[in-house]
C-alpha cells in the first residue's frame, strides 16, 4: 500500500477578518488555478505551493491565511480536478468572491465547505485592497474604497449543505441516520 | 407553454428523484453508474474512507467503475502511485477497474455498456456530459461528490433549465458535429450554457451518427453545460447493440415534449455552416476555417474524448493515405481506447498513419492536458481534436492551440498549415473495411 497523507477536514479561516483581496480577471478556468502537471497530489498544503502557478507565480508565494480570491465572470470554468479549490483551502484563502462561477467548481466549493459568494460588484475591488465579508447578510466590504457590496444568498438547500460542514458532514449524518 | 409539458432533462431527474420536478428545483436522486479516473478517483477514494470510516462499504459497487486513462502509462511516480490506490480500491470493494490499455473513461463506459438511455451518471471529469450524446444524462462533479456516492449511491442535483440548440437539413461535405460544437460555443460563448442542459435537436441531428452526436454532448462544459443532451433514437438502440452489446428498448417518452420550457432556442441552417478552428485561448473563439486558413503549424493532435474515436482517425488516414505529412510539422495519434486501436489495427489505419509519418501511441488522454506524450514547448503552435485550448493547456503558456474536427486535423498535418478539408479528395476511405458500428462517416 501506498503511504496516504491524512484528508484535511476543510476548516477555512474566518471570513469576517479583513484580509487580501486577490484580484483576478474574467474566466479564469481550473488549468489556470491548478495546472495539470499538479494534480498527482491531494494534499492542500503541496497544491497550494502550485495554486496559479503559470498565471500568477506570486499568488503562491505571498498569500497568507485569511486572504481572499476575487475575480470576474465565470471563475473556475473547464475541468472538474476539486485540486482547484482544494489548492485555495491549502493556501488559506477565506473565501472566493466572484461576478460569476463555472458550475463544477462552484459546487466543488461547497461541497468542500469553502464560502464562495457570486457578487455582481466584484469588479470595482482592487487588486491588494483589504477586504471582509459578512456571510449571514450576503456582504462584502472594500475597505480600501469604504464599499460594500451586495452578494447573492445561496438556495436554502446549499445553505444547509454550508451550514453542515460540507457534502462530507453531510453524508456523515446522512449514513448515521440510516443505520439507526 | 403547457405546465405539465416537460424537457428530457426533467423527465430523467423526476425518474430519478422519485417524484415529478422541474427546472430549478433541489432532488437527491439515485445514481445509474459513476467513474473516477487516475486524478479525481484517489481523491474521491480519500473522501470515501474518510465518510465512511475503516470498515465503510460501497453502496453499488457494480454501479462504480475506475478507469487509468490520464497519466496512462504512468509518467511518473506520483501517477504510478496513484495507479496502485485505485487498483487496491477496486479489489478491496469489488468495483469495475480498467487498466492503463484499456483507453479514456468515458469511451470505456459506453463500448463496456454502463450507459444506456434515460440514465443518470455521474463523472469525477468535467466531459461525463458526453453520455447524453446516447439519451442519458450525464454530469461532471468534484471527487467530494463521488466519494459520496460511493457511500450512499445518490447525490444532490438542481434541475437545470435547458438550451435547445436545432440545426435543420443536410451538413455540407467536410462540416462535422465539431464545426457544429464550435459554432454552438463561440454563439453563447464559454459560459453561455451554466447550469443548464444544452440539448441538440433537428433534422441534421438526427441524421448524425452516434460517434458525432457525442461529440455535441461531450463540448457541452465548453459552454459551461451541466449537460449535453440528444434525444434517443433508433440509432442510438442499433448502436448500443453493437457498440456495447446492449438490448436497449427506446422508451417513446424519454424525449422532450414540443411544448416544453426552454430558456432559449438557437436555430441553424446546415448548409449554412463551414468548418471551424477555434482560435487560442478559449473554445468560444470559433471562427470560419477562411479566417486562419494558412496558419503554419508545428504539431497536430488527433485523439481525446471529443475526437479520438475510430471514424475520427479514420478521417485524417482518408487524407494521408499514400502521403507524407508536411516535413515541419508533427502528427500525433492518440485512440480514444483499446478497441479504437485494435480497429485502427484491423483496418489498415495504423499502418496507413505510421507510414504517412504520425506517432501513433497507446490509448489514453495523451497530451491533451499537457504534462506528456506531446506536450507543447514555448512558441509552439497546435492544432488539436481535443476540447480544450486555454494557455497552456497542451505545455507551455507561450504555447497556443487550435481546435477543430479530425478531417481539418488530416488537411492540416499534409500541408503544414491551417488548411480546409473541403478542398481534398474523400474518396480514400473506400479501402479500408467498414469496421465501425454504424458505417458511413
Amino acid at each position: 500500500m501506498t503511504d496516504r497523507v491524512p484528508r484535511t477536514d476543510g476548516g477555512t479561516p474566518p471570513v469576517d477578518e479583513p484580509g487580501r483581496a486577490w484580484v483576478f480577471g474574467d474566466d479564469i478556468d481550473t488549468d489556470q488555478i491548478t495546472p495539470s502537471r499538479f494534480l498527482v497530489s491531494t494534499e492542500p498544503a503541496e497544491l497550494a505551493e502550485h495554486a496559479f502557478n503559470d498565471l500568477r507565480p506570486a499568488f503562491s508565494a505571498d498569500v497568507e491565511a485569511g486572504d481572499f480570491v476575487v475575480a470576474g465572470e465565470n471563475f473556475g470554468g473547464g475541468s472538474s480536478r476539486e485540486h482547484a479549490p482544494l489548492s485555495l483551502i491549502g493556501a488559506g484563502v477565506s473565501a472566493v468572491v466572484a461576478q460569476s462561477f463555472a458550475r463544477i467548481f462552484f459546487r466543488n466549493a461547497i461541497n468542500l465547505g469553502l464560502p464562495v459568494l457570486i457578487c455582481p460588484d466584484a469588479g470595482a475591488i482592487e487588486d491588494g485592497a483589504s477586504v471582509s465579508i459578512d456571510l449571514d447578510a450576503g456582504l462584502v466590504y472594500d475597505h480600501d474604497a469604504g464599499e460594500t457590496y451586495e452578494a447573492e444568498p445561496l438556495p436554502q438547500f446549499l445553505q444547509e449543505l454550508v451550514d453542515q460542514g460540507g457534502l462530507e458532514a453531510y453524508t456523515r449524518q446522512k449514513l448515521a441516520t440510516t443505520s439507526e | 407553454m403547457s405546465s405539465s409539458a416537460r424537457t428530457i432533462t426533467e423527465k430523467i431527474l423526476s425518474t430519478k428523484a422519485g417524484r415529478e420536478v422541474t427546472a430549478g428545483d433541489y432532488v437527491e436522486a439515485e445514481i445509474d453508474a459513476m467513474v473516477g479516473h487516475d486524478v479525481t478517483g484517489p481523491l474521491a477514494i480519500e473522501v470515501f474512507e474518510s465518510v465512511t470510516g475503516e470498515d465503510g462499504t460501497v453502496a453499488n459497487p457494480e454501479n462504480v467503475v475506475f478507469t487509468l486513462d490520464h497519466h496512462a502509462p504512468a509518467d511518473g511516480v506520483e501517477a504510478a502511485n496513484n495507479h496502485n490506490i485505485v487498483r487496491d480500491f477496486a479489489e478491496t470493494y469489488g468495483t469495475h477497474q480498467y487498466e492503463i490499455s484499456d483507453g479514456i473513461c468515458h469511451q470505456v463506459m459506453i463500448e463496456e455498456g454502463f450507459v444506456r438511455p434515460g440514465d443518470l451518471i455521474i463523472g469525477a471529469d468535467s466531459h461525463s456530459t458526453t453520455y447524453g450524446g446516447l439519451g442519458a444524462f450525464g454530469t461532471g462533479v468534484g471527487s467530494t461528490d463521488l466519494g459520496t456516492v460511493f457511500a450512499t449511491g445518490e447525490l444532490w442535483f438542481r434541475v437545470p433549465e435547458t438550451i435547445r440548440f436545432e440545426v435543420e437539413g443536410a451538413l455540407p461535405d467536410g462540416v462535422y458535429a465539431k464545426d457544429l460544437i464550435l459554432r454552438f460555443i463561440g454563439d453563447v460563448g464559454f459560459d453561455g450554457a451554466t447550469y443548464k442542459t444544452a440539448e441538440y435537436g433537428g433534422s441534421a441531428i438526427a441524421d448524425l451518427p452516434i460517434h458525432q452526436r457525442l461529440v455535441l454532448s461531450n463540448m457541452a462544459i465548453e459552454m459551461g453545460g451541466k449537460a449535453g443532451i440528444v434525444e434517443p433514437d433508433d440509432r442510438t438502440v442499433t448502436y448500443l447493440e453493437r457498440q456495447s452489446g446492449l438490448d436497449v428498448s427506446l422508451d417513446p417518452d424519454l424525449v422532450s415534449d414540443p411544448d416544453a420550457d426552454y430558456e432559449a432556442v438557437y436555430t441553424y441552417r446546415g448548409s449554412d455552416l463551414a468548418p471551424q478552428v477555434s482560435k487560442p485561448s478559449n473554445p468560444e473563439n470559433a471562427v470560419d476555417i477562411d479566417e486562419v486558413a494558412g496558419t503554419p503549424v508545428d504539431q497536430v493532435f488527433v485523439g481525446t474524448c471529443t475526437n479520438g474515436r475510430y471514424e475520427d482517425i479514420r478521417a485524417v488516414a482518408d487524407v494521408l493515405k499514400g502521403e507524407q505529412i508536411d516535413s515541419n510539422t508533427r502528427l500525433i495519434v492518440v485512440p480514444a481506447s483499446k478497441t479504437v486501436y485494435q480497429t485502427c489495427l484491423e483496418t489498415g489505419v495504423l499502418e496507413t498513419l505510421v507510414d504517412a509519418g504520425a506517432t501513433f501511441q497507446s490509448a489514453g488522454c495523451g497530451p491533451c492536458a499537457g504534462y506528456h506524450q506531446g506536450v507543447l514547448g514555448d512558441d509552439d503552435v497546435c492544432l488539436a481534436t481535443a476540447n480544450r485550448n486555454f494557455p497552456g493547456r497542451e505545455g507551455s503558456m507561450q504555447s497556443q492551440v487550435y481546435l477543430a474536427s479530425p478531417a481539418t486535423a488530416g488537411a492540416t498535418a499534409l500541408y503544414g498549415e491551417i488548411t480546409d478539408p473541403r478542398g481534398l479528395e474523400t474518396e480514400r476511405y473506400d479501402d479500408y473495411a467498414v469496421a465501425t458500428a454504424e458505417g458511413g462517416r
